[in-house]
């Protein structure tokens, strides 16, 4: 299980004068639940364009699945895409398909199923991603925020991606719904051996759900490791980060949930 | 998921397969998406009924979808499943365990039910137009009897946007169609000896006509549309709403200054357009026809009356309260999402042409009763 299923090396971005990414190295394991963190503007959203091919970086490496993916020509981005799925910030669904025809689309566009078994399959991700079945015909305009959320997952799902990118999974629901998110990708991890990597500053889905956590700022990977060891780091951005008033309380109910659990 | 990475991308060489061995049943392959498609046919034809047991163990790689195909082909049969892999044997176990209580589709209406809806959306329509026209007209009379309230910058950014920007275009288009006017004029007048009548043709219909309609046409395509995607879009996100909650009507901020701007501008716009109109008319004329500069400025002074002039202007101020106010209309009648959007915006152009095409035939009739 400790082979990296995503590689990037020496990755630099800028726009115009302003220097997002410079020199930025990570490595993701097959199985993982792997976060990026920072403050807003770091860089983190970008990094996961730049992954997705949707953004070009000035220089460096990505190798998904141990092959080179900057360069690709259209054809075998595609190939690669099949691979992974992606959730954006806002859901993106698709505003003139309901839930049911947005999460069977890339079955439709990518297998040669039955329109019945894309349904049925189109379905199962829609109960995976904890949405009841009464959603499947609602169109995304009639949906709450979290059902949203939920929706874009199942979509992200559809072709049973090993590599999942979930953007910002947690931002913008309430509390309640969005531990439910926690459990929900945590019951994923375990049942599909999913990798995925999260893109968020949600302190309780970094302590609760990621194995392993980046931490982004001033253009460099300040720190990698799992949440107690960055916390113990020394970088006044991460301290800040975690020693805020609210990263404090995370941090406490994240240690009085482990020694409950124990 | 067993799936070695670099063979993932090789998504046609992966088959799930299926034997039927006596009473067995052998499954082998990769259970997973790419691999799925001949299974399913070959799966409906299978006889089940005489099988007694499945031999799974050969199933090298499985997902959710291939773990619904498998549960779902052997849900009901009481099969002895052997050898699935237990990694495999989970994930059938929680697909199965999923609840996917059928839900029935909303029934789709029948042709009756639906020319009903449509009929009874169209009367609805109408109704709300009408209260907003009828908004319109309140806010229009509080502004002119409260003058220091109308909001002057928005009215000058619309001025410029949709009357300024809109001179090249309107210019050309008109002065295109001068020319084009005075060459269809050019052969049947000149046929008579009644060269000098193209500027009676020109004139008479530049003024009347095909000024202020032209006009109104292209200011519906570029400016009414354009009324519609910003009210929608900023309805969309919620921008109206906050509007509303700092205490600025949209009604003040949005809405009387693109008819108050475009009411000044399309007059304005009109005339320029006939000027350019009949100066197209002219430059065709001594070309084709041989009237020059001076007769045909002559003949124009003393053939078209002043009225053929206000007839076509005075019509303009009425094209552009009906392009203002469906823009708005249709721009507030957005439904929540980016498909809505351009929804509106068509339905916006198309109606606000067909309307200014309407009141243009009913000025025409109004004129002839009382011989304008």
């Amino acid at each position: 299980m400790s082979e990296a299923i995503l590689e990037i090396s020496d990755l630099c971005t800028s726009f115009g004068n302003a220097v997002i990414h410079d020199h930025i190295s990570l490595e993701i394991m097959r199985g993982e639940v792997f976060a990026i963190a920072g403050s807003s503007g770091c860089g983190k959203s970008t990094l996961l364009r730049e992954i997705m091919l949707l953004q070009k970086p000035i220089s460096g490496s990505i190798r998904v699945f141990g092959k080179e993916v900057l360069g690709l020509g259209d054809m075998e981005a595609l190939d690669f895409r099949k691979g992974c799925g992606m959730m954006f910030e806002r859901g993106a669904l698709f505003s003139s398909l309901n839930v049911l025809e947005n999460v069977g689309l890339p079955l439709q566009e990518h297998t040669l199923l039955s329109q019945d078994l894309i349904e049925e399959i189109a379905a199962i991700k829609i109960a995976l991603a904890g949405l009841p079945a009464s959603a499947k015909f609602k169109y995304p305009g009639e949906l709450s925020g979290g059902m949203r959320k939920r929706a874009a997952l199942a979509r992200a799902l559809a072709l049973d991606p090993e590599l999942l990118f979930l953007d910002e999974p947690t931002a913008g629901l309430d509390p309640l719904s969005a531990s439910g998110f926690d459990e929900l990708v945590l019951h994923l991890k375990r049942s599909l051996e999913l990798t995925m990597v999260i893109v968020t500053h949600d302190l309780d889905l970094l302590w609760h759900v990621a194995d392993r956590v980046a931490f982004l700022g001033d253009g460099h990977v300040l720190g990698v490791g799992t949440m107690m060891e960055l916390s113990e780091s020394s970088h006044p951005l991460i301290r800040e980060y975690f020693y805020g008033p609210r990263g404090r309380a995370a941090r406490e109910q994240a240690w009085k949930q482990k020694s409950t659990t124990r | 998921m067993d799936v070695c990475p670099s063979s993932r991308t090789d998504w046609n060489d992966m088959q799930a397969r299926i034997e039927i061995v006596g009473s067995e049943i052998h499954m082998a392959g990769e259970w997973t998406i790419s691999g799925l498609a001949d299974l399913e046919g070959k799966l409906a034809e299978l006889p089940l009924s005489g099988a007694t047991s499945v031999m799974a163990q050969d199933i090298e790689a499985m997902d959710t979808a291939g773990a619904w195909l498998f549960h779902r082909t052997l849900q009901g049969h009481g099969l002895g499943i052997a050898g699935l892999k237990p990694g495999h044997a989970a994930l059938v176990e929680m697909i199965a365990s999923l609840d996917l209580a059928e839900k029935t589709e909303p029934q789709s209406r029948g042709v009756l039910e639906k020319m009903g809806v449509a009929g009874w959306q169209l009367l609805s329509q109408l109704e709300d137009m009408l209260a907003f026209i009828g908004e319109v007209a309140i806010a229009l009379v509080h502004a002119a009897a409260n003058p220091g309230r109308i909001r002057w910058k928005p009215i000058w950014h619309n001025l410029q946007h949709a009357g300024f920007d809109a001179l090249p275009i309107a210019g050309l288009l008109s002065f295109l169609m001068g020319i084009v006017i005075a060459y269809q004029g050019a052969e049947q007048l000149a046929r008579y000896g009644a060269n000098i009548f193209v500027v009676n043709l020109v004139g008479l219909s530049m003024l009347r006509e095909l000024g202020p309609l032209l006009t109104a046409i292209i200011i519906a395509g570029r400016s009414g549309s354009a009324f519609t995607a910003q009210i929608s879009t900023m309805k969309v996100t919620e921008e109206i709403d906050a509007m509303s909650t700092i205490g600025i009507s949209p009604m003040e901020q949005l809405i009387l200054p693109k008819i108050i701007a475009l009411l000044i501008a399309l007059p304005l716009l009109t005339v320029y357009a006939d000027i350019m109109g009949v100066l197209g008319g002219m430059i065709m004329a001594s070309f084709d026809l041989g009237v020059s500069y001076t007769d045909f400025i002559d003949r124009f002074g003393s053939s078209i009356r002043l009225s053929a002039f206000l007839v076509g202007v005075g019509k303009a101020p009425v094209f552009a309260a009906i392009i203002a106010v469906v823009g708005c209309f249709q721009g507030f009648r957005v439904e929540g999402s980016a498909d809505s959007v351009g929804r509106q915006t068509t339905k916006s152009v198309v109606q606000s042409i067909f309307l200014v095409i309407v009141a243009d035939a009913i000025f025409s009739v109004i004129f002839s009763l009382v011989q304008l």
